[in-house]
């Protein structure tokens, strides 16, 4: 079975919009890394194989700070979690050999996670994690680079309103997946958590407990489903 | 920071993206476990959404960000192409902090 024409273009489309938007913060990151001490090639390095943006922006902002190198990874790799459960939920779309799996894996975040699950036919998912991971990858290292070796912020990205870009975008990656069974009620569960504990608990930990959104959608495909059973 | 910190953090960050597809990935998922996966990301990405709307530093701020979401739910409502969305929801809050 191939995927329509139509639908390659239009994954390859929205790869190409969301690597652009996270390019621009990469020129950031790149500046604020050098700034807070990183020279350029560790800059890069960072970009290329932590290649998880939030937790690259938390360890400039300690290390920026005044902070050591053992307070940074901390808050990095409690923003890293997540892609943890967002590997967990690829299992099914991400089904080559182990090798090309190992491979893969270093594309697993927020932008690829989103992009796959959004899509119904599991080949179409693959097509977009992967035009996902790669093309965040390829502008990410990029802006990385520019920013870093430029050292002169190219302007505010918050000033072009990129910012807005990303709730957008995993809103519109989100709601075809309401659809299913239980999903509004995890969504929904998730979002409250994670609002209520903003105020309260460090960065990265709201997202990781809003998890817990998981547990009413469950109970209500169990009962959905020993509702539909014979 | 040290080379040595940079690389931990590597392993560190790689390890949590690997363990699902490594070490779990090519098995026969029983269906209900399945339906579970599918069902992780979404409060998850439904947290995102909202920490990247209203997060101000470990307190909730109202800004810019939160009309231009508006105006993508508007249009994802209305089913509009994904490019229109994004595009939308960056000339909100571009134009909002403008004036």
């Amino acid at each position: 079975m191939t995927l329509e024409r139509a639908e390659w273009s239009a994954i390859h489309r929205d790869a190409a919009a969301i690597g652009l938007a996270t390019g621009a913060y990469a020129v950031s990151f790149g500046v604020l890394a050098v700034a807070a001490g990183l020279t350029p090639a560790q800059a890069c390095a960072m970009s290329l194989l932590v290649f998880t943006g939030a937790s690259q922006f938390a360890v400039v902002g300690v290390l920026g700070a005044g902070g050591g190198a053992l307070a940074a990874l901390a808050p990095a790799l409690l923003l890293a979690a997540r892609n943890g459960v967002y590997g967990l939920a690829l299992v099914p779309i991400l089904q080559g050999r182990r090798a090309r799996r190992a491979l893969e894996a270093q594309l697993v975040i927020d932008e690829s996670t989103a992009m796959a699950r959004a899509q119904d036919d599991p080949r179409a998912a693959h097509h977009a994690f992967l035009a996902t991971g790669l093309s965040v990858f390829v502008c990410w290292n990029l802006g990385t680079l520019a920013g870093a070796l430029l050292g002169d912020d190219l302007g505010d990205p918050r000033a072009l309103g990129l910012d807005a870009v990303f709730p957008a975008a995993f809103l519109a990656l989100l709601a075809p997946q309401l659809r299913r069974h239980g999903a509004p009620v995890a969504a929904l569960a998730g979002a409250l958590i994670a609002g209520a504990l903003i105020p309260l608990v460090p960065a990265g930990v709201p997202i990781i407990v809003a998890l817990l959104g998981v547990l009413p959608a469950i109970a209500v495909v169990r009962r959905a489903r020993v509702r539909d059973s014979p | 920071m040290s080379w040595a910190a940079l690389l931990a953090l590597a392993a560190a960050a790689y390890a949590l993206k690997a363990a699902g597809p490594v070490f779990a990935g090519q098995r026969d998922l029983r269906p209900g476990l399945s339906d579970v996966l599918a069902l992780l990301t979404l409060p998850l990405l439904a947290a995102l959404i909202v920490v990247q709307t209203f997060d101000g530093g470990e307190r909730l701020v109202v800004d810019a960000r939160l009309p231009a979401l508006a105006v993508a739910a508007l249009l994802v409502w209305r089913r509009a192409p994904f490019l229109v969305i994004v595009l939308a929801a960056a000339s909100t809050a571009a134009l909002l902090r403008a004036a």
